[in-house]
């Protein structure tokens, strides 16, 4: 269908009108969604140029979420990588941990709160898998007074309890789901089943680039801002472009936020890290760009981690936030177009990483960025000297200490 | 009515002066959300089944456990079974059943089949009829073709949010019957039936000659009554009949018990 504008990235639709990337994306749905999906989708694009709805989005981010985040040149991450001769590449971190409830999640959960203001929406639901998602969707109804219903996965809310406190603090209500794995695309389904169930009065504050659209394009919408900045921010401090993007990738939210911007530029690489868990083979893992096939989960079309009987694999890492067997069907697209490349890094990899930048630059990363950061390790000997890496530093690690105790040894 | 499998009929056949047929004849909803074990009570998973329970008892084709189909009704999208002992199980009771048969699903495991030998096998067991949810009116084009191709009847759901326009492009795009929604949300009992519902089928019917059937929360006699006063061709009872078997506390204790709710819903009708 695309095969004529095919080498263009300028010119590929993000989505089409049927909210497909290509042939990834979409709104697999049950019937009774539809018409709320379709609501969304035209109150989204009404309110997105609208003045008043910018101004009141901006000021939000600017004096409550503390944007612009740093784009900080990371010293002696640099330094760790030179080459003995002295090359190495320019790494800069985006610093996204730095904004208010410390993580990107916070970009979207605005935005999606004020349009659901703007919809009458009086109860708003979310799905969380690290839990930063929940706590800032629970920061935003606080903000906004709107009574808040997280899901979390059982043993999610196990290994990121200071998260569940942030939420119940806020004044949100964590249900736990305690089916399958008990992670996150376990609570995603039952927030799923809330929205279908609740839809007149609720609105589900979807967490990243997955799920039916409008939901890719518009969680996407409302990151891109982190692109936006770098873009600027890289002309300020060295009067150019990055060269190579990098970005863990659980449903795709940060990674969308940082690329969206880039896409058009094709002088600039765009690298995604997943989970590989206990390694790539192990059957242990959530890898899903690497090892899964395309199929149909959570309302989109994308790849996904399925045995032979189309039934979803039960991911893991030992990073909440990307324990997820799908991925953004954005990203999907993407990938087949070679427009995006995408690797692995083990859990192993991925703690080594997060103790390698606590020490290096003292700043504590979350353990889903560790996997971008962990992917330095192989790509920065193959970049030549002065390659400008910027690398989205999605969260900082303060819910992930209890998890790393029990497996670093300090 | 013993039908056999060749000449068995489409729903829309059976659509006459028998208005209640669907009951009657319990079209089976097979759903591959919910599972069962087999004859083995080794097997892990339990299957829902609305079906006309004097056949499934004489062939002792069906060893539910109670706990496991409770336990197992979990209703996350992605859940299913294994799609082998599910097409192997329909082989044996497919013949031997007088209804026609609709296959419930969720769209990944026809994906992940390939549309086209997915309808085929299904149309090898003998099932007439699918639903698969998660499909909108718009996805659901390729399904059609390959299933019109196997002389299987794609079923599509309306539901009460779903607009009057879209509604009608739904009704002309079903085949074998409309699917009506009775309520919003997921599955399962409730309390009463909507009189929304009334209006709606109203309005359907003055659309199409299709037959329509309600279902969601559909789990007592009086609201059969209700639905079928209104002008409802057909009733889909699924989770009351799933609730029954599970809380049963045997498998011949819950067929039993299955048969006998099943004999209150049909009396309301006659």
């Amino acid at each position: 269908m695309e095969e004529v504008a095919d080498s263009d990235p300028a010119l590929w639709k993000r989505p089409d009108s049927f909210g497909r990337f290509g042939k990834y994306g979409g709104k697999y749905v049950p019937e009774t969604l539809m018409y709320a999906l379709t609501e969304l989708e035209s109150a989204f694009y009404s309110f997105k140029d609208d003045p008043e709805f910018k101004k009141e989005i901006n000021g939000i981010l600017k004096d409550y979420v503390g944007r612009e985040s740093p784009l900080y040149f990371a010293e002696r991450l640099t330094e760790h990588y030179k080459r003995p001769g002295g090359e190495g590449p320019h790494i800069y971190l985006k610093r996204e941990d730095l904004n208010h409830t410390g993580a990107h999640k916070i970009n979207n959960a605005v935005g999606q709160v004020l349009l659901a203001k703007r919809l009458g929406k009086q109860r708003i639901i979310a799905e969380t898998g690290a839990g930063q998602h929940g706590v800032a969707t629970a920061t935003v109804c606080a903000r906004f007074g709107l009574p808040c219903v997280v899901y979390m996965g059982a043993q999610d809310m196990e290994r990121q309890a200071l998260n569940v406190f942030r939420m119940r603090l806020l004044g949100a209500e964590v249900r736990g789901v305690h089916s399958g794995t008990a992670t996150l695309k376990d609570a995603t389904s039952e927030a799923i089943r809330d929205w279908v169930t609740n839809v007149e009065t609720t609105h589900y504050i979807l967490g990243s680039v997955a799920g039916p659209h409008p939901f890719p394009m518009m969680v996407r919408e409302f990151h891109r801002v982190i692109g936006i900045e770098t873009r600027k921010q890289a002309l300020e401090k060295w009067g150019g472009k990055p060269d190579v993007l990098v970005a863990c990738v659980g449903g795709g939210s940060n990674a969308m936020g940082i690329f969206d911007e880039f896409i058009k530029d094709r002088d600039v690489r765009l690298i995604g890290v997943e989970a590989a868990g206990l390694g790539i083979d192990s059957g242990k893992h959530a890898a899903t760009l690497t090892k899964g096939e395309v199929g149909v989960l959570h309302g989109a079309m994308s790849y996904l981690l399925q045995d032979e009987d189309g039934q979803i694999i039960e991911p893991h890492s030992i990073s909440a936030g990307l324990d997820y067997p799908g991925v953004g069907p954005e990203h999907s697209f993407l990938k087949d177009r070679g427009r995006a490349e995408y690797y692995s890094v083990t859990d192993q990899e991925a703690l080594d990483a997060f103790k390698r930048l606590s020490r290096l630059e003292g700043i504590i990363p979350a353990l889903e960025t560790s996997h971008a950061l962990a992917y330095l390790e192989k790509l920065c000997p193959t970049l030549p000297d002065g390659t400008k890496v910027v690398l989205n530093c999605s969260g900082r690690g303060d819910k992930d200490v209890q998890t790393a105790i029990k497996y670093l040894e300090i | 009515m013993a039908v056999a499998l060749k000449s068995t009929p489409s729903f829309l056949q059976l659509k006459k002066p028998e208005t209640h047929f669907l009951l009657r004849n319990k079209p089976l909803i097979v759903s591959t959300k919910r599972f069962a074990p087999m004859a083995s009570l080794t097997a892990t998973r339990s299957l829902g089944i609305g079906e006309t329970f004097s056949n499934l008892k004489k062939q002792g084709k069906v060893g539910t456990t109670p706990i496991a189909i409770f336990a197992a009704a979990t209703r996350s999208l992605a859940r299913g079974t294994n799609f082998e002992a599910i097409t192997s199980m329909l082989k044996e009771v497919v013949p031997q059943v007088s209804c026609p048969i609709a296959l419930f699903t969720y769209y990944n495991p026809i994906l992940k089949r390939g549309i086209e030998k997915f309808m085929s096998t299904v149309k090898d067991i003998g099932v007439h009829g699918l639903v698969v949810p998660d499909v909108p009116l718009e996805e659901t084009q390729v399904l059609r073709k390959e299933a019109v191709k196997n002389g299987l009847e794609l079923v599509l759901l309306t539901t009460p949010t779903t607009p009057t326009e879209r509604m009608r492009a739904i009704v002309e795009a079903a085949d074998g019957f409309v699917y009506l929604v009775s309520s919003v949300g997921v599955t399962g009992t409730r309390a009463s039936v909507s009189d929304k519902v009334q209006t709606l089928l109203q309005d359907i019917k003055e659309t199409t000659t299709k037959p329509v059937a309600v279902g969601f929360g559909i789990s007592k006699p009086e609201h059969v009554k209700l639905v079928a006063g209104w002008g409802a061709d057909g009733v889909i009872v699924g989770s009351a009949m799933v609730k029954l078997l599970g809380e049963a506390k045997s498998p011949e204790e819950g067929l039993k018990e299955l048969e006998s709710f099943t004999k209150s819903l049909k009396a309301v009708l006659s």
